[in-house]
């Protein structure tokens, strides 16, 4: 199944995703589509003012460009899912996609789609971590056995 | 007396909360909060499910839920928040459509600042007061008997005579004194249909000089031309349902009028600048020599890409004009270009006041113009834009329309 992370570009989020055997929904992939050419620090963005007018699909005119831009490319991931996986208050380094109303709009998206939803929270501790990993695996499993009725291998 | 819910954030730091109290006052329409205790706003935000950092737009979600858990009661609704917060822009939309979504009642979106002024909300207010108070006539879908609307605007007056679901007659002459810009108006619309005005079922009349004409005919109906025009407009385009966005490229001013099911939920209006409107592209047309009727039909043969021509100013909109055409460009590209520039203007001006919705139907005497059309859609990402036909006349057509609503009153 297509599964939607958030953060979307969240390399752990992707990692448990793809071990059992979904596709996760990464921005990566999204974003390497617009790269031109390729260097190091930061690759140049072919991010045109066309962006931020189809991004007026999931925002308001009136909402600022950065949102409508972002969303131009996060909008058709969050169509696409069949499901999703939420971690809330992750620090930056987990993936974070640079706007606080975005991650609100994104977040408001994915549970309207009316697809199944897991959110949790950024782990503080190992047990906490664990817990977390654990929550993420039954419910990809449970996703698993709801999509094939004999209920996988 | 009509309760109108509010739902806002900021009118009380921003001291306009005086001001939306005074607007609704005066259309006898009186402002409620709906009821939202402290353990209520975390329950409703998080079933809402927008996690929003400021603790007044967690309340503003809590609100809007407690109308439609029927926990308070109003009869229509004004969602308001500062201009150019964005978390405020985000909510203020979805809230807007849940309400919609889960409700009859009519709604009105505004983003406010300082400077808002109680006569700025004025039309939005008497728009939501007559929603509710005229509802049966709004809700009308289908003109029936012989019946005359009048749209008497600043720079024109429109006329448009329908019968049995269908315009048979229109009349279009410039405003100058109103009544009689009236009578010529009504000729023309009369000719060759074999009618006479005391043949009509009912008069109504809408636009700036609505309140003399009305008094003057004796008119059944006068009303504001937020909802007759977008009645008019959803009626013309065949969309009495659902979404769409109205826009009108004024002469002078511009109108954008956002509904739902043919009622006005937003609305914006501006007419300072001339870059931006009709009066452009008619000073366009006179310098490169061709009819205005001619300029649409000549700026689909251009590209605006071919020619360097900005309106953000109509002096320098027109120097750029002429330094094009001394560079050799064609009309055709300068056509292009001087529409492609003012739909640039009216997007970068006004559309982002508004949150615009598909389809967009484009009214007024510049949606004849293909070209702006066309540039229109362009600008908002290759849009789908509907004109329909008597796009000029949809404050006539559509006060003809509502006027027959009122039924037995007319007689």
């Amino acid at each position: 199944m297509k599964i939607a992370i958030f953060p979307p570009n969240s390399l752990i989020l992707a990692d448990l995703v793809e071990r059992k055997g979904h596709e996760p929904l990464v921005l990566q992939k999204e974003i390497r589509k617009k790269v031109t050419d390729p260097e190091i620090d930061s690759p140049p963005f072919n991010i045109t003012e066309e962006e931020p007018i189809k991004g007026l699909k999931y925002a308001a005119i009136e909402v600022p460009s950065g949102i409508r831009g972002r969303m131009a490319i996060f909008g058709p991931l969050i169509e696409a899912a069949e499901a999703a996986i939420i971690m809330e208050d992750a620090p930056f380094g987990f993936g974070c996609i640079g706007c606080a109303r975005t991650n609100e709009l994104c977040m408001y998206f994915l549970r309207k789609q009316g697809i199944p939803v897991l959110e949790l929270h950024y782990p503080e501790t190992r047990e906490e971590t664990m817990e977390v990993v654990n929550q993420i695996n039954a419910f990809l499993d449970g996703l698993e056995a709801k999509d094939d009725p004999k209920g996988g291998d | 007396m009509v309760k109108i819910a509010q739902i806002s954030c900021g009118t009380d730091y921003s001291g306009v909360q005086k001001e939306i109290e005074k607007a609704a006052a005066t259309f006898g329409a009186e402002i409620i909060i709906p009821e939202a205790d402290l353990d209520y706003i975390n329950e409703a935000y998080q079933k809402f499910g927008f996690n929003a950092a400021s603790s007044s737009i967690r309340l503003m979600i809590a609100r809007a839920m407690s109308l439609v858990e029927g926990k308070s009661d109003a009869d229509a609704v004004f969602i308001a928040t500062c201009f150019r917060c964005a978390e405020g822009a985000l909510v203020r939309n979805e809230i807007r459509r849940f309400i919609q979504q889960n409700t009859n009642l009519p709604v009105v979106t505004y983003s406010f600042t300082e400077r808002t002024k109680a006569d700025e909300l004025f039309i939005r207010m008497e728009a939501l007061s007559t929603i509710v108070v005229r509802k049966s006539i709004l809700a009308r879908e289908k003109q029936e008997g012989l019946t005359l609307g009048i749209d008497s605007g600043s720079t024109t007056t429109k006329v448009a005579l329908m019968e049995n679901d269908r315009v048979i007659g229109t009349g279009w002459v410039p405003t100058t004194d109103v009544i009689a810009c009236s009578q010529d108006a009504m000729d023309q619309a009369f000719a060759d249909t074999g009618y006479k005005i005391d043949d009509v079922d009912g008069v109504g009349v809408t636009g700036y000089g609505r309140l003399t004409i009305g008094k003057h005919m004796n008119a059944q109906l006068i009303q504001e031309e937020l909802s007759v025009n977008a009645k008019g407009a959803v009626y013309l385009a065949g969309h009495q349902k659902g979404e769409a966005t109205v826009l009108d490229i004024g002469g002078m001013d511009n109108k954008v009028i956002t509904v739902n099911d043919g009622i006005p939920d937003n609305f914006t209006m501006g007419g300072i600048c001339a870059g931006a409107s009709g009066r452009f592209l008619e000073i366009t047309s006179r310098r490169l020599g061709v009819d205005i009727s001619e300029l649409g039909p000549l700026a689909l043969k251009g590209n605006f890409k071919d020619a360097l021509l900005n309106s953000y100013c109509i002096v320098f909109g027109i120097q750029d004009l002429v330094t094009s055409l001394a560079a050799g460009n064609s009309k055709e590209n300068v056509a292009a270009a001087a529409c492609y520039s003012v739909a640039e203007q009216v997007y970068e001006q006004q559309l982002q006041e508004i949150d615009v919705r598909e389809p967009l139907i484009q009214v007024g005497g510049t949606s004849l113009i293909d070209g702006l059309v066309e540039a229109v859609s362009t600008v908002l990402g290759g849009i789908d834009v509907i004109v329909p036909e008597y796009s000029s006349h949809i404050g006539a057509v559509g006060s003809a329309l509502l006027v027959s609503g009122l039924g037995d009153q007319m007689k």
